[in-house]
């Protein structure tokens, strides 16, 4: 699972008001390398919730990312791009766990397919 | 990609070795998969450079399709594991680097606009009434360009006015009407294979939610 996955996967347990973004827990994470798209990336920013990147890359053992969330001009950066793609599009989560930030209810991830399956009390 | 490239590259595709019928499980052939995307793309622009999910992957015929004609991201969702297990086989097998998820179609709940476009073949609720329209209904909601889907031609106007009505499509047009093959695969099918029609759907969702990320 790519973090631009995780940038968008929230816990959805019945009563759960704060589901994002869910705390990783890594067993093994890998790289993959893909192509650089910077156009795509500048598109993609401003969707991006950059705290929950930015903590999910360093959980990832990835820190290149700048704290601050980066302005619009940082775009214009390619040195900033490539660090972006980086985190964004080539760490995967392969086994581990996504943790629900509100219960603590744990969604286990094998092969790199996180099981999002809710129980029948949960829904 | 040509179009015949595209469709026998997706041919070599193993399909449902044990289909479940509650599930609705019956693979999307290449014929129709190719013919889907490769409309998406050069008609539309909606794949290319994009972010593309496939609803209910199965065997990710879908997905892979999206893939190949160079989307940025897919991700490929089912309730199932065997299913996701041969879908991530199948899109290895092609070299294809795709995020599956697996998950309940009807309890997603994804924050922000990331998904441009959503493809699926959804169950036609033959078994479940109505299973189509709970993925329609999750896809309008998560796409923000486009939603492609397949719908039986005999609900062609309950779809269109639930989609404009009730699930907030601002268009909803029917591209092209197929003859889609559902194999033998359940013993309450009498005939070797039921041949129905169905339709080829574009919707398009309101752009109201677009700015709330
Ligand atoms: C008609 S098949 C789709 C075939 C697929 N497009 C392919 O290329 O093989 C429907 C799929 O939806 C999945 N499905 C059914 N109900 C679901 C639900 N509630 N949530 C997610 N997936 C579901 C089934 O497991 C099945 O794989």
């Amino acid at each position: 699972m790519r973090l631009l996955t995780h940038n968008m996967l929230s816990s959805n347990i019945k009563g759960v008001t704060n589901g994002f973004p869910l705390r990783i827990e890594v067993e093994k994470a890998i790289e993959k390398q893909v192509d650089f798209n910077p156009d795509f990336l500048k598109n993609m920013f401003p969707k991006i919730d950059w705290k929950a990147l930015l903590d999910a890359s360093r959980t990832m053992g990835y820190a290149e990312l700048p704290d601050e969330t980066p302005d619009s001009s940082m775009l214009d950066s390619d040195e900033f791009l490539r660090k972006f793609h980086h985190a964004l599009l080539e760490l995967h989560l392969e086994e581990g766990a996504l943790v629900c930030p509100e219960t603590g209810r744990k969604f286990p991830v094998n092969k790199g397919i996180p099981n999002m399956l809710l129980h029948e009390d949960e829904v | 990609m040509k179009l015949k490239q595209l469709e026998s590259m997706l041919g070599d595709f193993q399909q449902f070795s044990n289909p479940k019928v509650e599930l609705e499980q019956y693979p999307t052939g290449p014929h129709i998969a190719s013919r889907m995307l490769y409309t998406a793309e050069t008609s539309f622009g909606d794949v290319s450079n994009k972010v593309v999910a496939d609803f209910g992957c199965g065997c990710g015929t879908l997905g892979a399709a999206a893939a190949l004609l160079g989307a940025e991201q897919v991700i490929a969702i089912d309730i199932d594991s065997e299913s996701l297990e041969l879908a991530s086989e199948n899109a290895e097998d092609l070299e294809l680097d795709i995020d599956f998820v697996q998950s309940d179609i009807r309890n997603l709940e994804w924050r922000g606009q990331i998904v441009d476009t959503v493809v699926m073949n959804p169950p036609f609720g033959t078994r479940k009434k109505g299973a189509d329209m709970d993925f329609l209904r999750v896809a309008l909601k998560v796409a923000s360009q486009a939603v492609y889907s397949l719908h039986k031609t005999s609900t062609r106007d309950h779809v269109k006015k639930a989609a404009l009505r009730d699930l907030h499509a601002s268009s909803a047009e029917v591209l092209c009407e197929l003859r889609y093959d559902v194999p033998q695969l359940y013993k309450f099918h009498k005939k070797k294979e039921v041949d129905i029609a169905v339709d080829l759907w574009r919707f398009v969702p309101k752009r109201n939610r677009r700015n709330d990320v």
